[in-house]
């Protein structure tokens, strides 16, 4: 192995990390934030691609180089080194991927945890899905409507419910996403989460989960309010929740 | 003559089984449905009876009149054998391929031909697909048919496709290397290519039946699926067959891979692509009963009522994921640890080099087949299952990329101090597989951070990942084995230059196909959608482009292989001059693979250790000293 610039090899895989980064952190990949949860899963995502940049850039050069220094001249019929391996270097490319991978692990796990923390103020509210629409309501207000309204900065605790086949929840720019299962609220489903939008504005809710023929266009009207006296306005004219429904909400969790 | 043609094993004696199956099928269900009183006809959508039994015993009778099975019933039966003269061993003509052959080699040819049919007829679903999603809204399909194309593209390209393209390569490459005549259980390596097209053959007709193609896609969650039109039996059933396949062919690896390797070939001196079909064959075996079991399930909701997925009767909508993935994520290194083989050989006889840390990458697939049953959950983060499944399914999702990231470093070791020969398209897509397979692989790493997939899960990110991995990783290595062994299977050379040709087509349409669908899965658009927000237009537009160049560029790989498959230079026994087994007999290999079996001396890929030999063959004793074994000290002793 004589005669290989190491260092200057590495200086190539630094500075090639650092413009892999930088070029793939220009992009604003995830789009518009509008939640408490949107810059924290952003920022994992970029440690993400830091360090993935870094395992690319080692990837690249040793391929590069390789190919480079190392290709056959036509008509050169000879072998290669008869190298069988290294083992300190075989330690050290499995240790150090374990490090990141380990780090990486613990991180998504710290960002779940704070994304999932409830607060007393929660408003709660119920989805359902149904082939092709959804339906929300509000127990605390006794209304029902067919587009999602919440409150700048106030917690949102989302109960999901299916009346046919799966559904799943997704508002890109809360970054947040649930399945509605058929047979919710039961054992083994965990059909609740939290998210805390925290931008006023109009969104839309996204169907994700394969549904039937118009899963396409299965969405919804997501609306945030500035203020909880807004909301309330708009609360005070919609339709209260019908009396007939306890019932067959009793059998199913019966 | 008719009825010497119905009497003998071949395809009019199928045709009649085949109606004698179906029709028995048929008259049991009306007779059952008369006597018990029932109407003779239940044409509920998830019903038809009088269809889906048919489509069982039609089938079966086909595989019987092929002539599978003549060999065991007369030995069941007590009836004489027919003694084993090997008139069904080898090929002679192009017809004796259309025929149930026990010679690996045309079974090995059988299963490759037979899979790149269901690759081509998969690929045109997928130009399809890409020509609908060129522009927002919907023009050329409508969403029924669309959700059909895009379940029924996965199902072929995977149970069809890539799971046995690897079997077929593997067939008839790995006897030769481990100095075997042929594999352990010549007849039911038959029985498992016979059953493929029947698998295919099934997927495909349920565009016929009412209700059109199944629509729930490859994974057919219930109670989608349970609730699906007719066509969701076939897609039950076609698994079966293919899995069926499946089971019985990693069975024959595993027996062969551990029974028959030719004297002095230890563990140690297995060419890796034998240790990967090994890893391979313990997954099929303990993983697929997984996904029948599953699918029967699913099929006995629509047909016989019960309710293992009716949340409203006591069923457990979730836990078919669970049992679905249980099998299907094993199935992802299914799909990959053959390719992981094949790149081995490739690397390392393209670049006259060792395998770099070839115990490591030994013990590395045997790493990813023990993890690989930790990680299925992995696919439900958002799914609704018990919370607190999800940390501890991410630890070992990024895990798995540590034996995965030492065959990607140990390739690359590989290459260091070599001579690298990129003449060969096989080298060229075997290096491209390990760029393409890096980004792949860390993109999976994203998916498997819980916070990151909440966001991605289910969206156009999704699409961009398994393709990368799939299309990217599995198929370029698929491409790597075709071009690599083509002129031991053919004796023939083929053309390199339209070889590059193909290369560089797939790696630019690869990349332009499915990197900016990360960037719109991101942004917000999801997966399995005919139409879509307008804002994504643009970049679906440049999508499709690129899959027509894709597309395209696969019909110069098709016409390259039949040219000169007829035409070609003849190849001779070593045109890369590799050490491994089977490039040391003539090519195509004799009848029987080897007139003596060969002795092992050494490691596979010894390449520039002066005097080193891995086997030494009939007719050469005389020149070659016995065996040293060296490590063993044995050779010391005495």
């Amino acid at each position: 192995m004589q005669g290989v610039p190491y260092l200057r090899l590495l200086g190539l895989v630094v500075a090639l990390t650092v413009v892999t980064s930088v070029i793939m952190l220009i992009p604003d990949w995830n789009g518009e934030q509008a939640s408490t949860a949107a810059p924290k899963i952003d920022q994992l995502l970029d440690v993400a691609i830091i360090l993935s940049s870094f395992v690319f850039s080692v990837v690249m050069v040793m391929l590069g180089y390789s190919i480079h220094r190392w290709r056959a001249r036509p008509g050169d019929e000879s072998d290669g080194a008869p190298l069988h391996g290294n083992t300190r270097l075989e330690i050290a490319w499995t240790a150090i991927p374990t490090a990141i991978v380990l780090i990486l692990a613990a991180y998504s796990w710290i960002v779940l945890d704070d994304m999932e923390a409830t607060a007393s103020n929660a408003m709660p509210v119920e989805v359902t899905g149904q082939q092709y629409a959804w339906s929300f309501e509000y127990p605390d207000e006794n209304i029902q409507a067919d587009e999602l309204h919440v409150v700048k900065d106030r917690q949102v605790a989302v109960e999901m419910r299916a009346l046919d086949v799966l559904h799943s929840f997704w508002v890109p720019e809360w970054r947040v996403k649930r399945d509605a299962v058929p047979g919710a609220p039961g054992s083994g489903i965990d059909d609740d989460f939290v998210v805390t939008p925290d931008r006023a504005g109009t969104f839309t809710l996204v169907c994700t989960e394969l549904c039937g023929l118009g899963h396409a266009t299965m969405r919804a009207p997501v609306v945030v309010h500035e203020t909880q006296a807004e909301f309330d306005r708009w609360a005070a004219e919609q339709e209260p929740i019908p009396p007939e429904q306890p019932q067959p909400a009793a059998a199913s969790s019966a | 003559m008719i009825q010497a043609a119905l009497v003998r094993p071949g395809w009019w004696r199928a045709l009649a089984y085949f109606l004698i199956g179906s029709g028995f099928g048929f008259a049991l269900v009306i007779g059952l449905r008369a006597i018990a009183g029932l109407d003779l006809f239940q044409t509920e959508q998830t019903g038809y009876p009088h269809i889906v039994v048919p489509a069982i015993t039609g089938p079966l009778g086909f595989l019987v009149g092929i002539g599978c099975f003549d060999y065991w019933f007369r030995w069941a039966s007590g009836a004489p054998t027919i003694p084993d003269d090997h008139a069904d061993h080898g090929a002679r003509t192009w017809r004796d391929y259309f025929k149930v052959n026990t010679d690996h080699k045309v079974i090995g040819v059988q299963y490759v031909c037979t899979t790149f049919f269901f690759f081509f007829v998969g690929g045109f679903m997928a130009m399809l697909i890409r020509a609908e999603l060129a522009q927002p809204g919907t023009q050329i399909v409508d969403p029924g048919v669309y959700n059909g194309l895009f379940s029924t593209h996965a199902a072929l390209m995977i149970f069809v496709f890539v799971i046995p393209v690897f079997a077929g390569l593997a067939n008839y490459v790995l006897p030769l290397m481990i100095g075997a005549p042929d594999m352990a259980f010549p007849r039911l390596n038959a029985l498992s290519f016979w059953m493929l097209p029947v698998a295919g053959a099934l997927f495909l007709a349920s565009y016929f039946v009412p209700g059109g193609a199944f629509d729930a896609g490859w994974t057919g969650y219930a109670p989608l699926s349970t609730g699906a039109p007719l066509g969701q039996s076939f897609f039950n059933l076609g698994v079966q067959f293919a899995g069926a396949s499946s089971v019985a062919t990693a069975l024959n690896f595993l027996v062969t891979i551990i029974t028959m390797r030719a004297p002095g070939m230890t563990l140690w001196r297995m060419p890796l692509l034998v240790w990967a079909n090994l890893s391979t064959s313990l997954l099929v075996v303990a993983a697929t009963p997984f996904i029948a079991g599953v699918q029967f399930m699913v099929l006995f909701d629509r047909v016989l009522n019960t309710n293992f997925f009716e949340s409203a009767f006591g069923g457990d909508v979730i836990s078919y994921q669970h049992i679905f993935w249980f099998y299907s994520h094993p199935a992802v290194y299914i799909m990959m640890l053959p390719g992981f083989g094949i790149v081995s050989e490739v690397i390392s006889t393209h670049a006259r080099k060792p395998i770099f840390g070839y115990r490591l990458m030994a013990l590395a697939l045997i790493g990813i087949v023990i993890l690989s049953y930790t990680v299925w959950a992995h696919h439900m983060f958002v799914a609704g299952m018990f919370s607190w499944l999800r940390v501890p399914m991410m630890i070992t999702t990024l895990l798995i990329a540590v034996p995965t990231g030492i065959k990607i470093f140990s390739w690359l070791g590989t290459l260091f101090e070599a001579k690298i020969h990129l003449k060969s398209t096989a080298m060229l897509f075997a290096l491209a597989f390990i760029v393409t397979f890096t980004i792949g692989g860390i993109s999976g790493v994203m998916l498997g951070m819980i916070p990151i997939d909440i966001h991605v899960s289910d969206t156009y990110f999704v699409v961009a990942h398994i393709h990368f991995v799939l299309f990217g990783g599995s198929v370029f290595t698929i491409f790597a084995g075709v071009y690599h062994w083509f002129p031991k299977m053919t004796g023939r050379m083929y053309d390199e230059r339209l070889g590059r040709v193909h290369f560089w087509g797939t790696l630019i349409g690869t990349w332009g196909t499915f990197v900016p669908m990360h960037w719109i899965g991101m942004e917000g658009m999801p997966r399995r959608v005919a139409d879509y927000a307008s804002e994504f237009g643009a970049w679906n537009l440049e999508i499709s482009i690129a899959a027509f160049i894709l597309g395209a560029v696969q019909l110069v790989f098709l016409y390259n292989m039949i040219v000169s498959w007829r035409y070609g230079p003849k190849a001779g026994p070593n045109p890369w001059r590799a050490k491994t087994i089977e490039w040391q007999v003539s090519s195509p290999p004799p009848i029987f693979n080897f007139d003596e079996i060969p002795r092992v001396v050494g490691g596979p890929y010894e390449y520039g250790v002066p005097g080193a030999r891995h086997a030494i063959m009939a007719g050469e004793k005389a020149e070659v000293k016995p065996p040293e074994r060296t490590e063993a000290g044995i050779g010391a002793a005495s």
